[in-house]
């Protein structure tokens, strides 16, 4: 009949329009300023380098291996090792980047610094809000700004930094038990020398002591 | 007047409180400024009244066509230099200033003075509309006996000047546009026009008040609740929407095909006429569909008549039809132009002619209980059948491609 598909669009469009007021999946709008926009997990917007512990500068994971300079398509990041070491989590000697800037004008988001890095040390952070009053200010960010704490990585990926978290901590226990069981070794080794020289010294010439003993 | 048919004088004089207040204002003045005041205070509150009435429809039909499609609309303009958003009520104060503060570009091959007087004189018959529409009890601007012909006469004469619109600009678009819009507008007019007779018929007046008086009562009075007025509101109705230009007939402006239409080479606060213009079309439309079909002024029950002013149910009214207008552009797509003109010579004018008859037959039945199933049926039938008809003759095939593939 003529006419029957309209009445059919009106019904749906009063449908949206009384919906709108009364049931959320019609009206998915959030009102951005005033209400937090809701970010994914998956989402990526800017990289920033983890830190562990309190100390951004001593807990700071980047051994300024400059895998992610190279990597980085549109040559974004800026790195300059340090001269000296500081250990690592383990306790490890390592280098560690004395300068460590990234444009934010060029950098494209594409994530692959921290898809590459395989000191676990740079991730995608999920601030979008980036803009500026100025638009010379804050372009280049430098390695105090982009340091962050793991707590921060923890809130904005939870299964990602899970995974690492459980990771490391596997590393750091096993880095232990080689310590305890290089220990007890060391400590078996001494002890079985020191037999051996009790016994090899008993058995040979007094004069002979001093040889056996190095 | 319907003063007589109102029994109780007290509730008279609450319906009179308009005009008794704009006789006292002009009393104290004297003799020589009483004719020019009169004429003043009939011109300001309508002019005010009608372009208040535009700012706020703009932001209803943003928002009611936002919520249509699952959006907020406008929400952030509230008042001025405060926190308060008022849903965004702001809105058409920001609208109007950057329309007047905008560049007002006019191309250098266009006719100047056309171009310019264009969108001037095209508010002269959009506001002429409204003067003979009776708003409450004796509160009409020019009660003429021809009010009817009049509101038409001045209708038309909107159609010049949409042409004067696109011919002044040289734009192919612009053109192309207008004759668009006059095609649009003078079929149209033809249903618009046959689907009052049957009104002129039971009124057996060309005056509005006379029209308006005729509905005087209750809700059953109105000519909307009769079969013939019923079938003559919905093809006004519909005209009414093709002669506002508003969706689905809104072919004048299709982006995807002549972009802005007539309006393409308006900007700043011309572009804004322009469109203040078709939004007091549409509602002079909806003011004649009221006066016409609806009652008028009048309120749906005698009971509530006299307690508030007839000004009331005429904004009441013209509210709702404004709503259901904003309501059929959320949900229509733009009509192509073959169809425009098909539905317009083939549907809507057999249609109202065919009311025009059961108008005749409902006079001629003696009473509802003959009149109701006989016009009912022969309007249902003519429906029943030109619908049929149309769709058989549409003869659809499966399109040949002859050069693609
Ligand atoms: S996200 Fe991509 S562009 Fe940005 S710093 Fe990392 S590698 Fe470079
Ligand atoms: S962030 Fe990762 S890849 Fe880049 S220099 Fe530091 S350790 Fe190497």
């Amino acid at each position: 009949m003529l006419g029957s598909g309209l009445i059919k669009g009106l019904k749906e469009t009063a449908r949206n329009f009384v919906g709108s007021y009364v049931s959320e999946e019609r009206l998915p709008t959030i009102e951005y300023p005033e209400e937090p926009a809701v970010v994914k997990e998956n989402s990526r917007q800017f990289p920033f380098l983890v830190y562990d512990g309190d100390e951004p500068e001593a807990g700071l994971r980047c051994v300024s291996c400059q895998i992610c300079e190279k990597e980085c398509p549109p040559k974004c990041i800026y790195i300059v090792k340090a001269k000296d070491k500081k250990p690592d989590f383990v306790g490890k000697q390592q280098v560690y980047p004395a300068t460590f800037d990234i444009d934010l004008s060029v950098c494209m988001s594409c994530g692959i610094c921290a898809e590459v890095c395989p000191f676990e040390a740079i991730f995608m952070d999920t601030e979008f809000d980036l803009a500026n009053s100025n638009r010379f200010d804050g372009l280049l960010v430098t390695k105090e700004h982009l340091a962050k704490p793991n707590a921060h990585l923890q809130k904005i990926h939870p299964t990602l930094a899970a995974g690492i978290d459980q990771r490391r901590a596997e590393a750091v226990k096993k880095q232990e038990e080689k310590r305890l069981a290089d220990e007890a070794k060391a400590k078996a080794d001494a002890e079985k020398k020191a037999a051996e020289a009790k016994s090899a010294s008993s058995a040979a010439t007094p004069a002979s002591t001093p040889a056996a003993g190095s | 007047m319907s003063q007589s048919t109102l029994t109780n004088p007290m509730l008279a004089s609450a319906d009179q409180f308009l005009v008794n207040l704009k006789h006292s204002l002009i009393d104290r003045l004297p003799e020589v400024l009483q004719m020019p005041a009169s004429i003043l205070l009939t011109i300001v509150p309508i002019t005010v009244g009608f372009a208040t009435l535009f700012a706020l429809s703009t932001w209803a039909e943003r928002k009611g066509l936002g919520r249509i499609q699952n959006r907020m609309g406008p929400n952030r303009v509230g008042l001025p230099f405060t926190k308060w958003k008022l849903f965004g009520l702001g809105q058409p104060i920001a609208d109007g200033l950057k329309m007047l503060i905008k560049e007002d570009v006019v191309p250098r091959n266009a006719d100047k003075v056309l171009h310019f007087l264009a969108p001037l004189l095209l508010l002269i018959p959009a506001f002429l509309a409204f003067s003979v529409i009776p708003y409450g009890d004796g509160i009409v601007p020019i009660d003429i006996d021809a009010g009817l012909l009049f509101f038409f006469a001045v209708g038309a004469s909107t159609e010049l000047l949409i042409f004067c619109a696109g011919w002044a600009s040289r734009n192919k678009y612009a053109l192309l546009g207008s004759m668009r819009a006059i095609a649009q507008m003078i079929s149209y007019e033809l249903p618009l026009i046959i689907s009052t007779f049957s009104v002129i018929m039971a009124a057996g007046s060309l005056s509005l008040v006379s029209i308006v008086d005729a509905q005087t009562g209750s809700l059953l009075n109105w000519h909307v609740f009769t079969p013939w007025g019923l079938a003559g509101f919905i093809l006004f109705f519909i005209s009414s929407l093709a002669e506002a230009n508003r969706s689905p007939f809104d072919i004048p402006e299709g982006e995807s095909e002549i972009i802005a239409g007539h309006l393409i080479e308006y900007s700043g606060f011309k572009y804004a006429l322009f469109f203040m213009a078709e939004y007091l079309g549409m509602f002079a439309m909806g003011g004649l569909a009221i006066t016409l079909f609806l009652g008028g002024y009048h309120a749906p029950f005698p009971f509530l008549e006299g307690w508030l002013p007839g000004v009331f149910w005429f904004v009441l009214k013209l509210v709702t039809i404004i709503c259901s207008f904003i309501w059929i552009r959320g949900t229509m797509p733009r009509l192509r132009m073959d169809q425009l003109m098909n539905f317009a010579w083939k549907f809507m004018l057999p249609m109202s002619l065919v009311v025009v008859v059961a108008a005749g037959i409902w006079r001629f039945a003696g009473g509802p209980l003959i009149g109701w199933p006989l016009c009912a049926a022969l309007i249902f039938g003519a429906y029943f059948a030109l619908s049929q008809g149309l769709y058989r003759a549409r003869n659809w095939s499966r399109r040949e491609y002859r050069f693609a593939e």
